[in-house]
């Protein structure tokens, strides 16, 4: 009788253990797919939400998203003819970001910009520098930065800053409660 | 304050609008031990939600809500 109960005793605590395991933990994962300052400014004030509500923060940029962190103060060369136009066309850096709605050639984003300062908000700029305060963590897709020709050096100085793939992602998001595409 | 409650910090947060409140009120609280109580001042209208969540989310407890005008005043106390 009493082996029978040490049995089982053993494998329902093999069972907790599992599940413990399996559990997600007290973490946050978003994809930041679009590259547009609306969209940026919404995963940005989830993600140093999330951290200051205990969470760990990961954000992880792909396709459109990439050209946000590219630094305005660097430029590098030796692209070759696409990228170097790729790279021209798109926005260089948090601070170009446009609207995703009403941008009308800028003057919709500048009186954005213009409301946002009136009303107190933080910049797209400013919440990047928040994020690095509360220790969000960023990771960059490898493939969309050789697929819009951008190199390591040109991207902005963000620590602990990763360059990673879908797997890296999917091992975060798995294990993350909340997951978000923006 | 009410209650012999003892505020160790204020915490200004007036004219800040979302995620700022949250973000400095969780700053904050990790500056106070443990048992301590603070008292946040806020405007933003999303802080009469937003601070009972983060409370829950985080473990720490809102002994007191008071709404003065357009002003609303969290006396938090640290409990992790």
């Amino acid at each position: 009788m009493d082996e029978t109960l040490a049995a089982q005793m053993a494998q329902l605590q093999a069972r907790v253990e599992a599940l413990e395991g399996a559990a997600p933990e007290n973490r946050v994962s978003l994809v930041v797919f679009s590259g547009d300052l609306d969209k940026a400014l919404a995963a940005f004030i989830i993600a140093t939400g999330a951290a200051a509500m205990g969470m760990e923060t990961m954000l992880f940029f792909t396709f459109w998203g990439t050209s946000l962190l590219r630094d305005p103060a660097k430029s590098v060369g030796g692209k070759d003819a696409m990228s170097t136009m790729f790279g021209a066309m798109l926005p260089k850096g948090a601070p170009k970001a446009t609207l995703s709605k009403m941008n009308f050639g800028g003057m919709g984003t500048a009186m954005m910009r213009t409301l946002m300062k009136s009303k107190n908000v933080a910049s797209l700029p400013q919440l990047i520098e928040l994020a690095k305060e509360m220790e969000v963590k960023i990771c960059i897709c490898d493939l969309s930065m050789s697929l819009m020709g951008f190199k390591r050096e040109e991207m902005i100085d963000y620590p602990g800053l990763q360059y990673c793939g879908v797997a890296t992602f999917l091992e975060q998001a798995a294990n993350s409660k909340v997951q978000l595409f923006i | 304050m009410s209650d012999g409650i003892t505020i160790v910090k204020e915490l200004d947060l007036r004219n800040l609008p979302c995620p700022m409140p949250v973000v400095k009120v969780s700053k904050a609280v990790k500056e106070i031990q443990v048992g301590q109580v603070l008292r946040a001042t806020t405007t933003d209208p999303g802080a009469l939600t937003d601070f009972p969540a983060w409370a829950k989310s985080t473990g720490n407890a809102i002994l007191a809500t008071e709404e003065t005008g357009n002003e609303t005043h969290f006396t938090i106390k640290r409990l992790k």
